[in-house]
């Protein structure tokens, strides 16, 4: 079985068509749709890495991400950051928040996917 | 001779201009010919709602007449200065630059308006792009609506077999996307196009407010009847009226006109007020009601003819001016802070308890004024929210009260064009170069 990609996203065509290019390229894909209990379902499905967007219903993504970089056991966890909102504010503050990578919507498939390859490479 | 004495030569100057006759004028405002003669001839002192209607009938400012052209353009010129001090303009020549060359200083007082509005244009819509948060929300769902299109069709495009389930999901995706993109498109374009109806505005939409007020000297007649116009008709097809803002203000602003209107009722609230010379202290005693609401019914009570005009200014706790009823020889600050030393802020400091100060405007003439102010509650205090207070304050002419002989509080109109340099209540330096 293919390394395990949680997208935490709630565009549902975005869904769809991330979800189709990773499972066609072999990741077992997850998806779920709400900011408040991202953790609690990053936490049970144990992800190799996780696609994270910033605007997400009831929590921000990067509430999310302090979270996530808070706690010792998903420090190393290599995180994707999505966002609609490309400012170079944003951008800094995931990179300063321990983002492994940002990416602006939108985004070319093949970006996403190289991009996934790269960090669960690494 | 001091200001305000010449207002009779200004009628009769301008009216000659216009070539208007004497007995047209007075017919015009409902006056005799004798009457206006008198008032041409500086025998009588005018001010208040005929001024306001004269002026109009002459096609301008009444302070234009009141004060004379000059006086107006000279603090118009006082502002310009005060936005660029680095330029260093002879401010202690503004009056010598109007006599000499009028033309040149209209102008340069015509750009400093301008200047004015095109900056709070700027402002407004730098803060729409920065904080408002339905044009991000818009943007955000364009961005991922696009997003989710791009990333659909780059899939169809590949090369490469597709399962024919999902190709159809796919196409499904996209037409249900580009419908999507279509209707948020559409919402946004509607959306800007409101915003440049609030910006096209010349005025604040406070300013939209207060020139609609001015047409009809700040009396309602509609809002006095017994069973009163539906404020938001009134509002709707008003000409000063020009941005969804300045009709909301106005709504709101009629719907307290109303609730005092009920609460004191014009023709004994008239008398009284009369009987008991417009003394707001007697007014809550023998009315039994709040000091802020007689102090706002006062201020929208008609002018009697040839009377002076009853000023009103509020403020909310932060101290912005939040609705100004301008009065002669008083001036009001049209942008920024006011002079702190006013009894609307020693009110604001002290909620609920009434303030009385004699007030001298700094500057030339030398003003008196009465001045009664109040800070009260806005709506129920509540126990997990600050109370919220509003200051209202009256600024009574000396034509209509006796004005006590006691030394007047030297109060300004903003510290930028206030003459008093020795002030413990400064806060930037003046302008004036005369200062002492």
């Amino acid at each position: 079985m293919g390394k395990r990609v949680l997208l935490i996203e709630d565009e549902p065509n975005i869904i769809q068509a991330i979800s189709f290019i990773l499972s066609r390229d072999g990741w077992a894909v997850d998806t779920h749709a709400d900011g408040r209990t991202a953790m609690d379902e990053i936490a049970r499905r144990a992800p190799d890495l996780v696609i994270l967007d910033v605007m997400l219903p009831n929590r921000s993504g990067f509430d999310i991400l302090a979270d996530l970089r808070a706690d010792p056991a998903m420090q190393a966890l290599p995180v994707l950051m999505l966002t609609a909102r490309g400012q170079t504010r944003d951008r800094e503050m995931a990179e300063r928040m321990g983002a492994s990578r940002f990416m602006t919507k939108p985004f070319a498939n093949a970006e996403v996917l190289e991009a996934v390859r790269e960090l669960v490479a690494t | 001779m001091a200001i305000g004495t010449l207002t009779g030569s200004r009628i009769r100057e301008r009216r000659t201009l216009l070539g208007l006759k004497q007995a047209g004028l007075a017919k015009a405002v409902g006056i005799s010919a004798a009457y206006l003669n008198l008032i041409e001839h500086n025998k009588r002192r005018i001010a208040g709602k005929l001024l306001t209607d004269i002026a109009r009938a002459l096609q301008v400012e009444p302070s234009v007449l009141a004060e004379g052209a000059e006086a107006t353009l000279v603090t118009n010129l006082r502002y310009a200065a005060a936005a660029l001090p680095d330029i260093g303009a002879e401010e202690a020549r503004a009056e010598e630059f109007a006599g000499r060359f009028p033309g040149w200083a209209t102008l340069v007082a015509a750009q400093r308006r301008r200047i004015g509005h095109l900056e709070r244009t700027v402002e407004q819509l730098t803060d729409r792009m920065a904080h408002d948060p339905h044009l991000a929300a818009s943007l955000h769902e364009l961005l991922s609506t696009v997003t989710a299109i791009n990333a659909t069709a780059s899939i169809l495009v590949e090369p490469g077999e597709i399962e024919p389930e999902w190709r159809d999901r796919f196409h499904r995706n996209i037409h249900e996307d580009s419908q999507r993109l279509a209707d948020s498109s559409q919402a946004l374009v509607s959306y800007l196009e409101a915003t440049g109806e609030e910006t096209r505005s010349t005025g604040t939409p406070q300013e939209e407010l207060e020139a609609w007020l001015e047409a009809r000297d700040y009396h309602i007649r509609a809002m006095e009847r017994e069973l009163p116009v539906d404020a938001d008709m009134l509002v709707r097809d008003a000409p000063e009226l020009t941005t969804a803002a300045g009709r909301e203000l106005a709504t709101a602003w009629l719907n307290r006109y109303r609730r005092d209107a009920e609460a004191l009722p014009l023709a004994a609230f008239q008398k009284t007020a009369e009987d008991l010379q417009w003394d707001p202290g007697a007014l809550v005693e023998h009315f039994g009601t709040g000091m802020a609401g007689i102090l706002r019914r006062l201020a929208t009570l008609p002018t009697p003819r040839g009377a002076g005009r009853i000023g009103l200014v509020t403020c909310d706790g932060s101290g912005a001016l939040t609705f100004r009823k301008p009065v002669d020889g008083f001036p009001l600050p049209r942008f920024g802070a006011a002079c702190p030393l006013w009894p609307l802020y020693q009110a604001l400091g002290r909620p609920l308890a009434p303030v009385r100060a004699v007030v001298e405007m700094t500057g030339r003439d030398r003003r008196r004024f009465l001045a009664y102010a109040v800070a009260e509650p806005v709506g129920q205090p509540g126990f997990d929210a600050p109370p919220v207070f509003e200051a209202v304050m009256l600024i009574v002419p000396g034509d209509r009260v006796r004005i006590p002989e006691e030394r007047g509080l030297a109060v300004g109109t903003s510290c930028r064009i206030c003459p008093q340099r020795r002030c413990a209540a400064r806060r930037e330096p003046s302008i004036l170069a005369e200062a002492g």
